[in-house]
């Protein structure tokens, strides 16, 4: 059981207990399970600027700040309590092509070559978190959902509209791992 | 200010003492706080949250992710099946409600985009609220920008094509 703790989790362990918050945020209070929603409710309580998208009553949907509130406390309670005590193992040929970007440091789950107060006064690290974390916002709420919302919550659900959305993600992550990100890697 | 006001609700809410104000203050949420930190210990200890996992997804060098992300799909459809199935209501005993999703172009222009910032940053918007919790404070300006992001969808969305 302490080994379990330590060490980190198989798929079939993981999958399983993120699909259970389904069934279970359906049956404690009848609320479906979406991440992204929690960033337009941040906009709408604190800076609405009279922006119709954003006039809604936010206070009813105040669970799914709570939710992101414990998800960012599990993540702390996670590497405090029983972190995973080795580095990420990845498969050796992303090591081999990280490390031409000279990414070698793997002992935290963000890159920390990449990652880092300092490296936001690169242009690399502003496009990768600037920018990217931009492209994140913008395309969930234009796409209506994130991972959560759409490709879980909605294919659960058989909606064929987040079939569509988790194709468009996977298409976009594919286009820029293997065709854009070379190019900002080696910026 | 922010905090100050919302202790203020909790003990106006508390000294009103009826159950309809009760309802205002922070403990009926608690329960989506303690499945938020189960969801948020799953990311961490199964490395779903690692920047290094979403790269190897995307240039189909491990199965990690698609079985997570497969079998989490698979988990939450036989659940929505059998609470469909058996009208299993809510421990409150509503009729559980699941709103459809209806399709529109925005699937496709902010499914790409979304897909593009996934690659780059390592994580979709839980990810994010994680990676902050595990120590990366410079997180905070990935998730700042998500919400400008977003912010600036609601600015535009009358003339984005939909």
């Amino acid at each position: 059981m302490i080994a379990l703790l330590k060490e980190p989790w198989p798929w079939y362990i993981a999958g399983p207990l993120i699909g259970l918050t389904v069934p279970i945020l359906l049956l404690i209070g009848n609320k479906s399970f979406g991440i992204s929603s929690s960033l337009r409710h941040i906009c709408a309580s604190c800076i609405p600027a009279d922006i119709p998208f954003f006039k809604y009553d936010w206070k009813k949907e105040v669970w799914n700040l709570f939710f992101v509130l414990g998800i960012f406390l599990g993540g702390a309670i996670a590497v405090r309590l029983f972190p995973n005590e080795a580095p990420v193992t990845v498969n050796p040929k992303l090591m081999q092509e990280l490390a031409g970007y000279g990414i070698n440091d793997y002992s935290n789950l963000v890159p920390m070559d990449l990652m880092n107060w300092s490296s936001l006064f690169t242009v690399k690290g502003v496009i990768l978190m600037v920018v990217g974390g931009f492209f994140v916002g913008f395309g969930t709420r234009y796409a209506g959902g994130c991972t959560s919302g759409h490709a879980i919550m909605g294919l659960s659900n058989l909606q064929w509209p987040s079939l569509i959305a988790t194709i468009s993600f996977m298409i976009g992550g594919f286009a820029m791992a293997n065709l854009i990100l070379p190019f900002i890697l080696s910026l | 200010m922010q905090r100050a006001a919302n202790v203020r609700d909790n003990l106006q809410a508390r000294e009103g003492g009826t159950i309809e104000k009760g309802s205002k203050a922070w403990y009926p949420y608690s329960k989506y706080l303690i499945v938020g930190i189960m969801f948020g210990i799953v990311f961490v200890k199964a490395e779903v949250i690692s920047w290094f996992r979403i790269q190897e997804m995307f240039r189909l060098q491990s199965f990690h992710m698609y079985g997570i992300i497969g079998s989490a799909i698979m988990t939450a459809m036989i659940s929505v099946f059998l609470i469909k199935k058996f009208q299993i209501k809510t421990l409150d005993g509503e009729p559980i409600k699941i709103s459809p999703k209806k399709f529109n172009k925005g699937q496709i222009y902010g499914g790409l985009i979304f897909g593009l910032g996934w690659a780059m940053t390592g994580a979709c918007p839980g990810p994010l609220f994680a990676q902050i919790g595990t120590g990366a404070t410079v997180i905070v300006v990935t998730l700042c920008s998500a919400i400008a992001g977003t912010w600036v969808y609601g600015r535009l969305r009358e003339k984005l094509p939909h």
